[in-house]
């Protein structure tokens, strides 16, 4: 679905001095997978997912986006409607005054008739449990829930992949947990492939593989299990492990028998019982 | 205090003045505004309120929402009821200082802040019963016919229907940043005019880098779905002219001839 082969990519400040955002990205998703990339602030993250947008053209390397190069500029369109984007600031995507008028802005670029837009309107609004808010003005809207429509946006253009930059970074806890619902519900349902960035390692549990970047490169990969069982090393990156995976690291320090891959209360919890 | 602009809210209804097909309410706005221009007698305002009454009791917008759109433009109907009052010759009634109230002024002043008033809150009804989606949607359908000698049509309807989208977006971010630092004992209520506007300054500032920064963030948004332009763009609703918009322009014309006949053949 997605494959970035040595993708490099350079932005030149003010001074003409050239910084690498990207060096040497290797990164292949395949249909239906959900991937999460990790990494802390100025790490690469939102550079690279704006290459999978044909935001953002590559220096060096190529990137396929379902087998187009996103350098040719007759598949601009086509992979813009493939793979989806959503951004980390709800209040900056939405478009339009009334919940169901932005949802309908993507549709409405590609220039399908309107009979189909309302359809596909209304289904990407229950799909995301929006529809009862479909006549709504969005800046009355919680942030979780513009957040929601911003995906309805999306989806209502029919994507394969959504690429989510930082989705929750700017919501409360109840909003975080609505829009992961969301994103699990769009993988597991609509079998649609998600790219989720996020700094939130609760969230990358959910992924099927994490990839971890540092100053443009990659320099993690693997299943969540993987990744987080390796505590230290994630730790000198500057990131964290879901707290529960802490624990159970400092338990096993204390002697306690524990595997060190577990990631959710939920497995803690059959652990601690089996030690009885 | 800045919640108070209502220019731009919309209440949301399904009235017949809602449904209106939003070119029309445009075209019967302007005419509306035109006919207060036509009167020059009080008489002729009796088929204004007529006019307003009907149109805002279909409407069922509340009447306090309608006169809150005012409030900001008070300024400005109380400086021209000044200056008629002020600066109108005729038979003085009072003097204050160097200050002569006559009748006339009085009766001017009254006669145009009335046709103010009824200006602005006409204009009100239009945003107010409009979506600003159908609203752009129908300037843009209005000027499409001026594209041919260079009127950006699509483009202005874009700019409008964002900067309608951003004003409270906008709004609540000032308030933030007012209340951040007031806290922090910036004062912008006390002081003379120099002073307090020495002291939006630093307001300003911050809510223009923020300003810039989603424009940025909201092209590459729009881009991002696949946005290039008015060509080959299709809209989820379309406009149509039914029974009720020929019905609403009939008593509009009704409306028109009526002030016409009060300009021209009431003594
Ligand atoms: N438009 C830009 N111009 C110059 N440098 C940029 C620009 N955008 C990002 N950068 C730099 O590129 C690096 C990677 O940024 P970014 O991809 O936004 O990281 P992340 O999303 O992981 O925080 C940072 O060091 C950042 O300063
Ligand atoms: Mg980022």
């Amino acid at each position: 679905m997605i494959k970035a082969k040595n993708v490099s990519y350079k932005y030149s400040n003010q001074e003409g001095k050239d910084y690498f955002a990207l060096k040497n990205i290797n990164i292949e998703i395949k249909e239906g997978e959900f991937v999460a990339i990790l990494g802390h602030n100025g790490s690469g993250k939102s550079t690279f997912a704006k290459h999978l947008n044909a935001l953002l053209l590559p220096l060096e390397g190529t990137v396929y986006i379902d087998g187009m190069d996103t350098r040719e500029e007759k598949y601009l369109w086509n992979i813009r409607q493939t793979a989806g984007m959503v951004f980390q600031n709800p209040d900056n995507q939405i478009v339009a005054t009334i919940v169901e008028e932005d949802v309908a802005f993507g549709p409405e670029n590609l220039g399908l008739e309107p009979n189909i837009i309302r359809k596909r309107v209304d289904e990407a609004l229950l799909t995301v449990d929006m529809f009862e808010y479909r006549k709504h003005s969005p800046h009355l809207l919680s942030g979780g829930q513009k957040q929601r429509v911003a995906i309805a946006g999306i989806l209502a253009m029919k994507p394969r992949c959504i690429i989510l930059d930082e989705p929750t970074a700017m919501l409360d806890p109840s909003g975080r947990k609505e829009v992961i619902e969301t994103i699990i519900k769009l993988n597991k349902e609509e079998n649609i492939t998600i790219v989720l960035i996020t700094h939130f390692m609760d969230e990358a549990v959910n992924a099927d593989r994490i990839y971890i970047m540092e100053e443009g490169h990659v320099v993690m990969e693997g299943t969540p299990k993987e990744i987080f069982s390796k505590v230290d090393e994630i730790k000198k990156l500057g990131l964290d492990v879901p707290q529960v995976t802490e624990l159970a690291h400092m338990l096993i320090d204390e002697g306690i028998d524990l595997p060190k891959d577990v990631l959710t209360v939920d497995e803690m919890v059959v652990e601690l019982c089996r030690l009885k | 205090m800045l919640k108070d602009i209502t220019i731009g809210q919309y209440i949301p209804g399904d009235t017949p003045i809602h449904n209106l097909d939003p070119r029309i309410k445009i075209i019967i706005t302007f005419a509306f505004i035109a006919a207060l221009f036509f009167i020059n007698k009080f008489f002729g305002y009796l088929f204004v309120v007529a006019f307003m009454i009907m149109a805002v009791g279909l409407s069922k917008i509340p009447v306090r929402y309608i006169f809150k759109g005012l409030k900001p433009l008070l300024v400005i109907i109380l400086l021209t009821v000044a200056l008629n009052i002020f600066m109108t010759e005729g038979e003085v009634i009072y003097t204050i200082w160097k200050l002569r109230i006559t009748k006339e002024g009085l009766i001017q002043a009254a006669f145009m802040a009335l046709r103010l008033i009824f200006l602005i809150t006409g204009a009100s009804l239009l945003t107010l019963t409009t979506s600003p989606i159908s609203l752009t949607d129908g300037i843009e359908k209005l000027l499409n016919p001026l594209r041919s000698i260079g009127v950006p049509a699509h483009e202005l309807a874009m700019m409008m229907t964002i900067a309608l989208r951003f004003i409270p977006t906008l709004l609540e971010e000032t308030d933030k940043i007012m209340k951040a630092q007031m806290a922090r004992g910036a004062d912008f209520e006390t002081g003379n005019i120099i002073s307090r506007a020495r002291a939006m300054v630093p307001l300003l500032v911050p809510l223009f880098i923020s300003a810039f920064r989603r424009a940025d963030e909201l092209a590459l948004a729009m881009e991002a779905r696949c946005y290039r332009g008015g060509e080959n763009r299709t809209r989820m609703k379309q406009l149509s002219i039914e029974f009720r918009d020929y019905m609403a322009l009939i008593i509009t014309i009704v409306f028109f001839l009526a002030i016409l006949w009060s300009r021209y053949f009431v003594k």
